[in-house]
């Protein structure tokens, strides 16, 4: 095994066991403190893989914002902070089984996609975030979704400011 | 060794690391005297009374909220800034028009009153 | 030959010299090179936290007509020290049924998060801890970890009033990333680059500062909010009654959250150098690079003198003034720069480099001008409406 791939194993435990703990804590706001070192794990992934830009946008908005947005929302809407009492329910080995087959069938998709497990293509030492700029930008390439994302922020904005509104 | 990251994650490494050791080396220094009195949480000089999770506004949401609209747009934008000198005015243009829309955004959520702290 | 002028790069030349005749090739010298760097650059971080201390003690010292520390030590040089052995050796007392490990572990993340924007920084032509070509998101990524820290400070020390400061803060942190992350689009927008070495060297000529002004200006306003310092610290300034998130700290804990200010401070000084103020640039870097090092560190402490001067100077300022400045003025005019900035630097790409480097400190000063307008005639209707609303009382009393 090289360094490589033994880090990628390291980080990849990390987030997977997280993830878990998420699901599993007890404590709400443990929950959103694993979630954090996964997201932070996620980033780690993204570095190794020599996706730079994706790596530090993954840390500014799953971290900086989302965790941010998540960690108010669970603060403001929990009376209690203490155990909420059993975590699993009566019947809870049928779900279970139904998301695992729900993750085989994923994972026989994706493996059967062409290109899985080859190497990603090099992108011949040109700066990955000019090409995503000029991808983003370009009308033959993703200007209408980069235009119409500015429209979906837009609505989110609008929307939550509307659902806020009527409570407060 | 290639990767540019590997560094970012030794320096990470150690800048926690550091902080860390210096941690357990005070721990070690400094006296070690608990006492029910010391380790009551601070209210001022009185005792406490009741849970210690209170209700909070709704405004630090609001708050939250626009800033991960912002920020979303600010991603957006990084790449834009850095290939819109190689592309025609349009390319530009087309960023500008992004920007606007949410500054579109932002005056609604102004006019509305959810910017203001309560 | 040792090239005294380009000091840096014979240094590590030498180190790996010395590494390759260990044993290792090429390649992998020049990897152990770059992992002794990233292991010793943030030992020289926290190191700066010492004089810096000193440095504005003194300065805030003379700004309020005092001396400022000079007993312990000659000028007080020695009294950071002193400091330092009294903060390591203070009890360190955990509150009652606080979190222990997020407790411990919000200080180390504080430092982390200042230390890991030093990785970036170019302190010379050859002399940085790692190239990233994002390196501009990286400075803003790390920062996260900054806020982060915070909330978790204020969540595991158990204390509502903790808690409320923490979520205070970090409404306040966030509010201002806003305006932060727009002006560090600009040095993006002027130099093409998302590289801190790309930006420096596009300002060979020119500075950002005087391309834009305004973008320089609002970087130094928000990142003293982001930061937390005054007049921006409410929420931890000494006179007020609750210390904000850490009032639950003793000991080395609380020692990190308040070097972690500091150092904080100074590295944004030295960001705001290196953006705006051309970081290593300078006469004769081209013939002794390592002379970039000293410009830096003028530069940034200079900045870091700013930050400084603003603290001693202005009152300290309520938090929806704070939050209303931040969304109402800062955002908006940030978000009408960038449009602005990047249509004048494209239309002028072809022209010389001054007629577009006065453009862009024409488009600044426009749009400067336009905004203290609007704020004068808010400012006059405000005043007019608050005289007219005066008026009807006396006749009332006249009775």
């Amino acid at each position: 095994m090289t360094i490589a791939q033994v880090i990628f194993v390291v980080i990849s435990a990390v987030v997977l066991v997280s993830a878990v703990l998420v699901v599993v804590s007890r404590n709400i706001v443990h929950a959103a403190l694993w979630l954090i070192l996964s997201l932070f794990g996620v980033a780690a992934l993204f570095a190794v893989l020599e996706a730079g830009f994706m790596a530090v946008v993954q840390v500014v908005i799953y971290v900086g914002a989302i965790a941010t947005l998540i960690i108010f929302a669970i603060m403001l809407t929990r009376r209690e902070m203490r155990e909420p009492g059993q975590q699993t329910h009566r019947w809870w080995p049928l779900p279970a089984l139904l998301a695992m087959a729900l993750f085989a069938g994923l994972a026989w998709l994706l493996g059967s996609l062409p290109g899985t497990g080859a190497a990603p293509p090099a992108l011949a030492g040109e700066d990955p975030v000019l090409l995503l700029g000029q991808a983003l930008l370009s009308p033959e390439q993703y200007m209408l979704p980069f235009e119409v994302a500015s429209v979906l922020l837009l609505a989110a904005l609008v929307g939550a400011i509307v659902i806020a509104g009527d409570s407060r | 060794m290639d990767n540019a990251w590997s560094v970012v994650g030794i320096f990470m490494i150690v800048a926690i690391v550091l902080p860390g050791a210096a941690l357990i080396m005070a721990r070690l220094l400094g006296p070690k005297k608990p006492s029910p009195i010391k380790q009551q949480t601070y209210e001022c000089g009185v005792e406490t009374v009741g849970e210690s999770w209170v209700q909070f506004k709704a405004q630090y949401y609001v708050y939250a909220l626009a800033f991960v609209v912002f920020d979303v747009e600010v991603v957006f934008l990084y790449p834009w800034a850095r290939a819109y000198g190689q592309l025609p005015l349009f390319a530009t243009l087309e960023g500008a028009l992004f920007i606007l829309i949410l500054a579109v955004g932002l005056l609604y959520v102004w006019r509305k009153g959810a910017l203001e702290w309560q | 030959m040792v090239n005294l002028g380009d000091f840096f790069y014979t240094l590590g030349m030498w180190l790996q010299g010395l590494l390759m005749r260990a044993g290792l090739n090429e390649s992998a010298a020049r990897g152990a090179f770059s992992a002794l760097v990233a292991a010793l650059l943030p030992l020289i971080a926290l190191l700066t936290a010492v004089p810096l201390i000193w440095l504005e003690r003194k300065w805030i010292a003379r700004l309020q007509d005092r001396m400022g520390p000079n007993r312990v030590g000659p000028f007080g040089l020695l009294q950071v020290f002193a400091d330092m052995v009294k903060i390591f050796t203070k009890e360190d007392i955990t509150p009652l049924g606080a979190d222990r490990v997020v407790f411990a572990l919000a200080p180390v993340l504080a430092v982390a998060g200042v230390v890991g924007l030093w990785a970036v920084i170019p302190f010379a032509a050859n002399a940085f801890g790692v190239d990233l070509n994002v390196g501009v998101l990286y400075l803003v990524a790390a920062g996260t970890l900054s806020t982060l820290a915070i909330m978790l400070a204020g969540w595991s020390a158990n204390n509502k009033y903790a808690l409320l400061g923490a979520f205070r803060t970090v409404a306040q942190m966030i509010s201002y990333e806003v305006p932060l992350v727009l002006s560090l689009l600009v040095p993006v927008l002027l130099s093409g680059s998302l590289g801190l070495n790309g930006i420096v060297a596009a300002q060979r000529e020119v500075w950002f500062v005087f391309s834009a002004p305004l973008a320089a200006l609002l970087f130094l306003i928000a990142s003293q909010a982001e930061v937390g310092r005054a007049p921006f610290d409410l929420l931890e300034a000494e006179s007020e009654i609750v210390a904000g998130f850490n009032i639950e700290y003793s000991g080395m804990k609380f020692g990190f959250f308040f070097v972690g200010e500091f150092l904080h401070s100074f590295t944004m000084g030295l960001l705001g150098a290196t953006l705006f103020l051309g970081g290593w640039t300078g006469p004769g870097v081209e013939t002794y690079p390592a002379l970039g090092a000293v410009y830096i560190i003028l530069k940034g402490t200079f900045v870091y003198f700013l930050f400084v001067w603003a603290r001693a100077t202005f009152p300290r300022i309520r938090i929806d003034q704070m939050l209303d400045f931040n969304w109402k003025l800062l955002t908006p005019l940030g978000l009408f720069l960038i449009p602005l900035l990047a249509v004048v630097n494209r239309g002028l790409s072809e022209s010389s480099v001054w007629l577009r480097n006065a453009a862009l400190l024409g488009a600044n000063v426009l749009l400067a001008a336009l905004v203290l307008t609007i704020l004068g005639m808010r400012g006059r209707s405000a005043r007019m409406r608050a005289a007219s609303n005066a008026t009807p009382a006396p006749a009332a009393l006249r009775r």
